[in-house]
């Protein structure tokens, strides 16, 4: 066998356990799901039967599922918005925080490490309408998750509070990348900080910025974990979000083959936000 | 100086921000039931751990912090050894289609868990692993292996290719060169890829609430969720709940803050 046939086989070996696994638990099952949306299955009666696109009609007719759709790209918009705007001022601020850096970062990661449940448990506490401390503070009076338009907007406020730590930290990681003579360079020409801002950081920064939209866009996508805990969907389906609706077809009505077809636009979406946004990052790059 | 006031403004505003939610829970979870439907005042009277003593003595909560911890750790081996396998493979063995396969990999990772959890339950259940520690374990196994892949990938590569082929060249064996050199060279790229692996299992919901039943294999986050209240929201449990849930992970930020940046930077920025 030649030195190269030898290699291969080497590093066949090294690689075939994880492939496997993902193979078996990943990409099977994403295939099993495809197969399954093209079916009339339910759990609990009988055998499941082909019927090739009628799940895809069914969805296309489904108001509920039209209003999930708006929903969720309602809540990636404009948290992913927001996330991008807070999380760029913390890494400038933490850029500049000189010694305090280091105890500043670990207090900006605190909701990072906070787990998705208990989050969403301590804003449903906090947003309480009876006994919260929001409506306390603000002396107000507001149904935070009872009124379809503020729970939307809760969950939102929830999301940014849980996701910028990450967003700053990779723009931060992003700006001490920038070679520091380039800024010695513009203030000898005298630039003010805002040209400086608008004509060197950003621009330097546009690469990592693309890679922050698509990581957050794509979990803001699929959110499910806050969501469920903070209303469940509710009030009136108002903060319904497409991964929601289809756990709910799927486990509570116990119908496996139109939950698979919700599943599975989750998952082309998905997938077509990453294809945009990697476009987008050679473009940049 | 004028730029130096507003920076301490922000930065105070941005503790207080990124700090406020999580203290609120912890001071929540040491006031007396009598005031917690009550403001002001905002801080107990006499703090109290009877929400703690509650939530041990009158629930399985010991129980299922062992799963938590039992899943968590396994998923973090697990998926930590196979990601270095591979990335030493990818990095380092001159693997062919390298390019596609990492692109596979990242695209593997964008799967979203609502998709997958209907084929995986059935599956589950076909194997009759419904409600056990195993099926989660696979289960996370698998969806954070290519975030460690992909890390490791990249923790090998910053190391020199000399060191492999030097120990190939005085004699180790392919896999004694990767345990013995290569591994231990790469340990703070493990370090980093185990801690986010192992916060991830621990956080993870959804395939936790749909595999598991009972308290036999419940994790924290479900059963935070799915906290049983008889007549009205137990909140002071709740909360009680939520910091000893939280305050490991919180620690382990803390404590490992540049290891988990890098391991973060690592996956995004080098992507």
């Amino acid at each position: 066998m030649s030195l190269e046939a030898r290699r291969r086989r080497v590093a066949a070996a090294f690689l075939a356990p994880a492939g496997l696994v993902l193979a078996g638990v990943t990409l099977f099952p994403a295939l099993g799901v495809v197969w399954m949306s093209l079916e009339q299955r339910a759990l609990i009666r009988g055998a499941p039967e082909f019927i090739g696109l009628d799940n895809y009609l069914r969805l296309v007719s489904d108001p509920r599922f039209w209003n999930a759709f708006g929903n969720t790209a309602y809540f990636t918009a404009v948290s992913v918005a927001l996330e991008l705007a807070l999380g760029l001022a913390v890494a400038l601020l933490l850029s500049r925080a000189g010694r305090a850096r280091p105890a500043l970062y670990a207090v900006v990661l605190v909701p990072w490490a906070v787990p998705t449940i208990v989050s969403a448990r301590m804003w449903e506490w906090m947003y309480n309408a009876d006994f919260g401390v929001l409506n306390y503070l603000l002396g107000g009076e507001f149904n935070w998750l009872g009124s379809p338009l503020l729970a939307l907007h809760a969950a939102i406020l929830m999301d940014v509070w849980k996701a910028t730590p990450f967003v700053a930290l990779l723009l931060l990681a992003g700006l001490q990348a920038i070679p520091r003579d380039l800024y010695q360079a513009a203030a000898v020409d005298g630039a003010r900080p805002i040209r400086i801002f608008l004509g060197l950081t950003l621009p330097l920064l546009a690469p990592v910025i693309a890679v922050v939209l698509i990581f957050r866009t794509i979990d803001a996508f699929r959110v499910f974990d806050a969501i469920y805990v903070l209303t469940g969907g509710g009030p009136a389906n108002s903060t319904e979000t497409l991964s929601i609706y289809a756990y709910k077809v799927l486990f509570q009505t116990l119908e496996f083959g139109y939950g698979s077809a919700l599943a599975v636009v989750v998952m082309l979406a998905v997938g077509l936000a990453a294809v945009l946004y990697t476009r987008m990052l050679r473009g940049v790059s | 100086m004028r730029g130096g006031a507003a920076r301490v403004l922000a930065g105070a505003l941005v503790v207080a921000w990124s700090l406020a939610p999580f203290l609120w829970q912890m001071i929540t979870s040491l006031k007396p039931v009598a005031e917690i439907g009550v403001l002001p005042p905002l801080l107990p009277s006499r703090p109290t751990l009877e929400h703690y003593g509650a939530i041990f003595a009158g629930y399985p909560l010991l129980r299922i912090i062992f799963n938590s911890t039992v899943v968590a750790a396994l998923t973090t081996a697990g998926a930590t050894g196979l990601g270095a396998l591979a990335g030493f493979a990818l990095a380092k063995l001159g693997v062919r289609y390298r390019g596609p396969i990492l692109g596979g990999v990242v695209a593997v990772s964008m799967l979203p868990p609502i998709a997958l959890v209907s084929p995986l339950f059935l599956a589950i259940n076909a194997a009759g692993l419904r409600d056990t520690l195993a099926a989660l374990v696979i289960t996370y196994v698998s969806f954070s292996l290519p975030l460690a892949v992909w890390l490791m990938t990249n923790f090998f590569r910053s190391l020199p290719d000399e060191i492999y082929i030097a120990a190939r060249v005085d004699g180790c064996s392919a896999l004694a060169a990767f345990w013995k050199v290569m591994l231990p060279l790469a340990a703070p790229g493990l370090a980093a890829t185990a801690l986010l692996v192992f916060i991830f299992a621990w956080n993870e919901f959804l395939f936790a609430l749909s595999f598991t039943s009972t308290a036999a294999a419940r994790t924290i986050p479900v059963a935070i969720a799915l906290f049983p209240g008889l007549h009205e929201i137990p909140w002071g449990e709740i909360a009680a709940a939520s910091v000893v849930a939280t305050l490991p992970l919180v620690l382990l930020a803390v404590v490992f803050q540049r290891r988990i940046a890098e391991g973060l930077t690592a996956g995004a920025v080098k992507g």
